[in-house]
């Protein structure tokens, strides 16, 4: 059983609960369908098909499940979208398309524990009226895709998929779907376009609202991995008792990916706002490198506006504001939202202060230009654009006036294109800029014209004057 | 204009720049604002073909009426209307519709950065070689920048370099530098004419249109890409780096390739076509026309044109003047009576030379009278399988009942010495099964043509005449549309309109006609003929109007219809 995909036995900090990663790294644990049975797995559809469908959307209604892709949008409303009186078919799609950079908590769940996204899949199936399931998953997870696909097999076997599934009169297949290496297929419209064998251009929205006009212009549903393990939990504890774990508006567990200049980085599944930033980084991952200092955090992955250390932000507390600082953010979707950035998909990039910030934000800019899909004029000229200015300043050959040019392409792009990776890509250049501008003007100022960044280090601004 | 809230029940109110006016439920508001004299640019939105609102340029700012709580009575403005909260997010006016009480601002400072934005987005990697594109003049690049762009560009970078001087298909070539990436060709063809041979491969600001690498964009509605290309991307073979298109002068008139009738403009100048595309017309061509048909105009430029009228002496034709040869033609011509004379006319005729053949054979009392039947490949789309654009014409202006039934009993009487002379207007009888022995025992054989022909060469006297975009008149299409061809260019040399032709002919044979010019012959036709009842010449207008009802359909205009239904295409 010695498989190199599991630290098998490496335990979960103690300020972690684990819910959604209560089996990976677990001793004696694998993949297998009868593991996971021997653990009870599958008990929660018995429950739910028990259920009226209608029955099991309102539990998650109550559980205030909020999406853990990105947007953070309540599944069991989005769920609601569905026309009442639809008489086509419902499709439910699970996006495994985890490809923001900084992220990486679906894929474990796929590796270690695919039985439990199984039976999400198949809990939120039955609630929505679908009859066909989807897991759209991307190209660079191979071995995932094997997995999922072994895992189906055994689920087929064991007579919870095709018909008659736990001798109901629920039937569901699930299908996985591979993709072919492109970013925007995350988007749930681009990815319902690439299911259906085109080119993954996001629809325009309206008229085509996936829960209205999707797969194949049926009603279809579109929820994150973890998203839909969370389904299985809420069966298994109630609506109710789920909202009380972690904080109002913002309940449930969520899995934070830690990467960058920390002691320990690595996933941590926590109780939403019930940690702070500053216990994410010193506690959980062991504080920053030695001898250095925190400078910045991408929040929610790198599409997530950048938060800089040493800056106040003003949160609610209760009926009351209150003026905290960079560590004391509380990780959940509100206060990430109210200091101006996101908790996003979960993925946190701690940098400390041998970075430079106009390398981070080219190397982030790169990211972008290479992956926006050409569809929409903003995006398509504008990410390319911006990552072409970064590039040429830390060359050496940035001017003035580039700093102006840099925020104002941003500024030109998001809120103006079909789809939110207008947003995803103009966000780090607005932010970035907006809270480090001393380090843009170093890169563009008279004196620096031609000095480039140190190739070797890509750190600090040491060879540029003030 | 204010709009009342009562003016019927599929109107709703919409408020652009600050003025309401009341428009149908579902309109777009690119539409709206259109109807509002609030011209909104656009690259990618095309009434005809659905909307995918990629290019961003029809940004404009919306508000919504609150949604007052029940009980709630809603904040009123001066006109009565609910006061309008505006989305801070701009939207795009192409494939939006209107919702009743919906604001939409056209001129804010949001809406202009927003199209000030994307203009200099389309233009940072676009090559800028405005002095040797084919589309400088009708650029919708060139125009919106004027309007909307920056005077300066803050462009710094190099730009990237794409695929140029693609040959993507016999007739079209492919500047990917200059394509925006509007999706209009790739749509048209994929929705209009079912070829989806367009396609864009890779991605980002390196996205290319292409066509698939096994095929070939030569569908034979190609040339409609060029059209909608709002850039210089798509290029004709058959017009790039003819002509610059402002000088070129622009003439409202049809194509006569086929019954279909195609609405036209005709770009010319200095006596020279250089171009024909497809005029909006609903009831027949939708936007569109057939590549054959827009090729027709190079016929005129045939170099065996007709220029000068002849009569043949011996074996040998030599050029006389006009009133020459009308003298003889109506000489000879008046010395056949009844059933040794026959007209072979033809559908490619307008209604006045039509009509004005009819009153000729009042006079000269031919036996037969009888066009040529012209049977080709129609197709599902526009292309009629009638390649005469005239034959409903024929029908009712010269009677004929069955085209082209009667030219084998004129062959059979010529070999049999009954028919001794022959009238042929616009038609080669060589091509038509005649043969030359045929011909060369008749004793008299006038005809007119365009280009010279093998029936040009037996004939006794020979009358040139004009091409279809060089003379005015009427036709009737395959259903049953009466609508007009208008004068884009003189014809070449001594050639005539064929109406003056024949009505010299008229004037020879029978004395004065009371016509002076061609509207005349429409007035008499028009007291004549009860189809032209109160029509005039000038009152069929630019798009026809109906005046037989043929029982046929257009399936290219009948799809179009349902996917207006549908709400997919504006129309």
């Amino acid at each position: 059983m010695a498989d190199p995909r599991y630290i098998a036995g490496k335990k979960p900090h103690p300020r972690e609960r684990r819910m959604i990663f209560r089996n990976v790294d677990r001793s004696g644990w694998d993949a297998s369908i009868a593991t996971y049975r021997k653990d009870g797995g599958y008990r929660e559809l018995k429950k739910a098909l028990k259920m009226k469908p209608a029955a099991v959307t309102d539990e998650v209604k109550a559980s205030g499940l909020r999406g853990r892709g990105g947007a953070g949008f309540p599944t069991g409303v989005k769920w609601g979208f569905i026309p009442p009186d639809n008489n086509k078919p419902i499709y439910l799609i699970c996006n495994a398309d985890e490809s923001e950079p900084g992220t990486f908590k679906d894929r474990y769940i796929i590796h270690q524990d695919p039985h439990q996204l199984l039976e999400g899949i198949l809990i939120s199936s039955y609630a929505v009226g679908a009859k066909v399931a989807y897991i759209y998953i991307r190209e660079e997870f191979p071995e995932g895709a094997v997995i999922l696909e072994r895992a189906i097999e055994e689920a087929r076997t064991a007579k919870l998929l095709g018909k008659k599934i736990l001798g109901t009169d629920f039937e569901c297949e699930i299908y996985i779907h591979r993709g072919a290496g492109a970013y925007i297929c995350g988007e749930e419209t681009g990815l319902i376009e690439s299911l259906e064998g085109k080119r993954p251009y996001p629809r325009i929205k309206p008229p085509y609202f996936p829960a209205v006009l999707g797969l194949y212009m049926c009603p279809t549903i579109v929820n994150n991995v973890e998203s839909l393990c969370h389904v299985k939990h809420v069966m298994a504890m109630g609506g109710k008792k789920y909202a009380q774990l972690g904080t109002p508006r913002n309940t449930g567990t969520r899995i934070l990916c830690v990467s960058g200049d920390v002691q320990k980085p690595g996933y941590f599944e926590i109780e939403v706002g019930k940690l702070t930033m500053g216990e994410l980084i010193e506690d959980l991952c062991g504080g920053m490198k030695k001898g250095r200092k925190l400078k910045a955090v991408i929040p929610g992955g790198s599409s997530a506006k950048v938060l800089r250390a040493g800056e106040t932000y003003t949160i609610r507390d209760g009926d009351k504001e209150k003026t905290i600082g960079l560590p004391d953010i509380p990780m959940d979707f509100d206060s990430l939202a109210a200091c101006g950035s996101m908790a996003g998909s979960g993925g946190v990039i701690v940098m400390d202060d041998s970075r430079d910030m106009t390398w981070v934000l080219n190397n982030i800019n790169t990211f972008y230009a290479h992956e926006s899909c050409g569809q929409c004029t903003p995006c398509r000229e504008g990410s390319l654009w911006m990552k072409k200015i970064t590039d040429r300043m830390l060359s050496g050959g940035g001017v003035p006036s580039d700093v102006e040019t840099l925020v104002s392409v941003g500024n030109n792009i998001a809120g103006r294109t079909i789809c939110a990776f207008g947003e995803a890509c103009a966000w780090p250049t607005q932010s970035f800029v907006a809270k480090f501008p001393e380090e843009f003007k170093k890169h563009t100022s008279r004196r620096n014209i031609g000095k480039a960044l140190n190739p070797e280090t890509k750190t600090a601004s040491a060879g540029l004057g003030d | 204009m204010v709009a009342s809230k009562d003016s019927g029940e599929n109107l709703v109110s919409v408020q652009v720049d600050d003025h309401w006016i009341s428009v149908p439920r579902g309109t777009r508001m690119i539409e709206a604002c259109k109807q509002a004299a609030a011209e909104v640019p656009h690259y990618c939105y095309h009434p005809k073909l659905t909307s995918p609102g990629n290019c961003r340029m029809c940004l404009v700012e919306m508000g919504m009426p609150p949604r007052p709580s029940p009980g709630e009575e809603p904040e009123l403005d001066a006109d009565g209307h609910a006061k309008i909260n505006w989305m801070p997010r701009p939207v795009i006016a192409c494939a939006n519709t209107v919702v009743d009480g919906m604001g939409i601002r056209t001129q804010s400072l949001l809406a202009k950065e927003c199209r000030q934005g994307v203009m200099e987005f389309l233009l940072i990697n676009h090559p800028l070689d405005c002095p040797i594109c084919d589309q400088a003049g009708e650029c919708t690049l060139q125009e919106y920048s004027v309007e909307h762009g920056n005077g300066q560009s803050r462009f710094l970078e190099s730009k990237v370099k794409k695929p140029k001087n693609v040959e993507i298909g016999p007739r079209i070539r492919l500047d990917d530098e200059r394509c925006v990436l509007c999706s209009r060709c790739v749509r048209f063809s994929k929705e209009v004419v079912d070829d989806d041979v367009f396609g864009f491969v890779d991605r980002g600001s390196h996205s290319v249109l292409t066509v698939h690498p096994d095929r070939k964009l030569e569908n034979n509605y190609s040339l409609n890409t060029v059209d909608i290309c709002p850039v210089g991307a798509l290029t004709s073979n058959d017009f790039r780096f003819k002509m610059r298109v402002w000088f070129m002068r622009e003439t409202k008139s049809l194509c006569t390739g086929c019954a279909r009738g195609c609405n036209t403009v005709v770009g010319s100048r200095e006596g020279k076509i250089y171009r024909q595309s497809p005029r909006e017309n609903n009831d027949v061509n939708s936007a569109w026309m057939c590549d054959t048909g827009r090729m027709e105009y190079h016929q005129l430029e045939n170099p065996a044109r007709l220029t000068e009228p002849m009569i043949k002496r011996g074996k040998k034709h030599r050029t006389v003047d006009w009133p020459e040869a009308i003298c003889r033609a109506a000489r000879d011509l008046t010395k056949f009576k009844g059933e040794q004379l026959a007209i072979i006319a033809s559908g490619r005729m307008t209604n006045e030379e039509l009509y004005l053949t009819r009153t000729l054979a009042e006079s000269l009392q031919p036996g037969v009278v009888d066009i040529v039947k012209r049977e080709g490949e129609g197709d599902d789309y526009l292309s009629h399988c009638d390649k005469n654009p005239n034959v409903n014409g024929a029908r009712k202006v010269l009677k004929i009942r069955s085209p082209g039934s009667k030219l084998k009993s004129i062959r059979k009487r010529i070999v049999e010495d009954k028919i001794k002379a022959l009238l042929v207007i616009g038609e080669d009888l060589i091509d038509c099964g005649f043969t030359e022995g045929e011909l060369s025992s008749l004793q008299c054989l006038v005809s007119s043509h365009i280009i010279a022909n093998p029936t040009a060469k037996m004939s006794h006297v020979v009358l040139p005449g004009a091409g279809y975009a060089e003379k005015r008149g009427s036709m009737i299409n395959a259903t049953g549309r009466l609508q007009r061809l208008n004068k884009a260019i003189d014809p070449p040399g001594q050639s005539r309109e064929d109406w003056e032709i024949l009505h010299e002919l008229n004037r020879a044979v029978d004395g004065c006609d009371g016509v002076t010019e061609l509207a005349d012959v429409f007035t008499q036709m028009a007291s004549t003929l009860s189809i032209f009842k109160g029509l005039s010449l000038s009152r069929i207008g630019d798009l026809g109007v109906d005046v037989m009802d043929t029982g046929e359909t257009v399936p290219l205009l009948e799809r179009e219809a349902r996917r207006v239904s549908e709400g997919l295409i504006v129309g």
